[in-house]
């Protein structure tokens, strides 16, 4: 990447993106945020920073690409496969001592992990009285949960995560196979309530006896995981779990004190008070 | 430790693929146990959730080690490794952060990413070393520490298991140095001490 922004450029498209569109990306962390920022202008061939900051003001149709841009969609079904056998042999059996199982996936990209997750609903036959709650703030990738389909090239990969997480099963008897797609079961799907949800200025709007936030936080500074931890605690269910990505930590943060550590190898934490 | 000491402690960021480790480790073995500065370490390996590399340089020395997790505290005096699987930056010159974003030259930790955010947040007091390895990564990033001010070596390619990647860093004019195995453990060793 050629261009080198400084940190009052990065402020001055934030600002923008807010005051116009009331996308709040203040609180981001700089290092990769700048990072995006560059990754953008290089994919879109946007030559000066000048000029990215005037397309933002001036087309509005292009905010799609440009949250698209800034916000990373990297994930992968059943990633960290040692996390999933965690929820399938101990985390799954408290959930099922529940009536009925809310589950949020916050900032779930493309939503490989929520049919990972029904996946191991269905296994342990708690789909049917599960709902999962699949957000993101970027309206682009939820429409890609919707429909379920997923690259062919990425099946080997998941299956093997798969059969790591303790499944049994043949992988791909949860797909359909066409051309260089697979699309996932319907029945999977119609337990997901799939919406927008902007964890920096969007409220709680349930409460959950789990939540997922794997690799998330990694891109707020430390103000605004507070911030969102804070959201959590409020949606979580007295003894509800919180499940990071395997890099993230609730040490020092505000809520930990109302946290033990559930399994700590796989970041995942229960609420005690 | 004094303040000013505290402000102007270097920054050496050792990056290796296929062939480096056993360079790394004989660098850990160089290690006073007493330093100020603060090593970073990147290289490309499988992901394994079990920290063998983080086991295989404690073994080594007695500075601590320590895989990175999201805004760790840097601290002089210790060696930091990128975690498989993610990208590892410098948020500014207390902490660190991740990113789990696309790979950069099929890679991820990528060096190339960990070189260039050490140049830019640590400017002069940057060292980077290149090692051995059979990808383009590095190179580009490496041409930043030196642009910013910093020093910089390259394994020798002729002494380096797989020569490929050093090369690289050598054709762009990274490389302020270019140095075998041992002159290279030896000089890591004068740079820590001045």
């Amino acid at each position: 990447m050629g261009v080198m922004l400084h940190d009052e450029e990065i402020e001055h498209l934030t600002t923008v993106l807010y005051d116009l569109y009331g996308y709040d990306f203040n609180h981001y962390a700089r290092a990769s945020l700048k990072r995006r920022v560059m990754r953008l202008m290089t994919i879109d061939r946007v030559p000066s920073f000048a000029e990215l900051l005037h397309k933002v003001k001036t087309e509005p149709s292009y905010l799609p690409q440009v949250v698209q841009g800034l916000t990373v969609n990297v994930t992968e079904m059943f990633r960290d496969p040692a996390v999933f056998k965690t929820i399938r042999e101990t985390v799954l059996p408290v959930l099922a001592t529940h009536p009925f199982i809310r589950i949020w996936h916050a900032g779930c990209s493309t939503g490989e992990e929520v049919y990972s997750m029904a996946i191991l609903l269905e296994e342990a036959n708690l789909l049917h009285r599960s709902l999962l709650y699949a957000t993101d703030l970027n309206p682009v990738v939820i429409e890609q949960i919707k429909n379920g389909i997923f690259p062919m090239s990425q099946m080997k990969n998941y299956s093997e995560n798969y059969i790591l997480s303790g499944g049994k099963k043949d992988f791909s008897s949860y797909y359909t196979a066409k051309y260089n797609w697979a699309k996932f079961d319907e029945r999977l799907k119609s337990r997901m309530i799939v919406s927008t949800h902007n964890l920096v200025s969007d409220r709680s709007f349930n409460e959950f006896q789990i939540i997922f936030c794997r690799n998330v936080l990694i891109y707020f500074d430390k103000e605004l995981q507070d911030r969102v931890l804070t959201l959590f605690d409020e949606s979580l269910d007295q003894l509800g779990f919180l499940v990071l990505g395997t890099k993230e930590n609730l040490r020092f943060t505000s809520i930990a004190g109302n946290y033990s550590p559930f399994s700590i190898k796989d970041k995942i934490w229960r609420k005690t008070s | 430790m004094a303040e000013n000491q505290l402000n102007t402690f270097q920054v050496v960021v050792i990056g290796g693929s296929a062939g480096s480790l056993e360079t790394v480790l004989a660098m850990a073995q160089a290690l006073p146990a007493q330093m100020q500065a603060v090593i970073i370490i990147v290289l490309h390996r499988k992901n394994d959730p079990e920290s063998i590399l983080e086991n295989l340089l404690s073994y080594k020395t007695q500075v601590p080690v320590r895989e990175v997790e999201d805004k760790d505290e840097i601290q002089p005096g210790n060696i930091y490794i990128a975690p498989p699987d993610y990208h590892l930056l410098i948020e500014d010159e207390r902490t660190f952060s991740l990113d789990s974003s696309e790979k950069v030259h099929f890679s991820k930790p990528s060096i190339d990413v960990t070189f260039e955010s050490v140049a830019n947040v640590f400017r002069q007091r940057s060292i980077g070393i290149l090692l051995s390895g059979a990808n383009a990564d590095g190179a580009a990033g490496l041409l930043k520490i030196r642009k910013a001010g910093g020093t910089t070596i390259a394994q020798d390619p002729v002494s380096a298991e797989v020569g490929y990647m050093p090369q690289q860093a050598i054709d762009l004019g990274a490389a302020g140095m270019v140095l075998d195995e041992i002159a290279l453990i030896s000089s890591f060793k004068e740079l820590l001490n001045a």
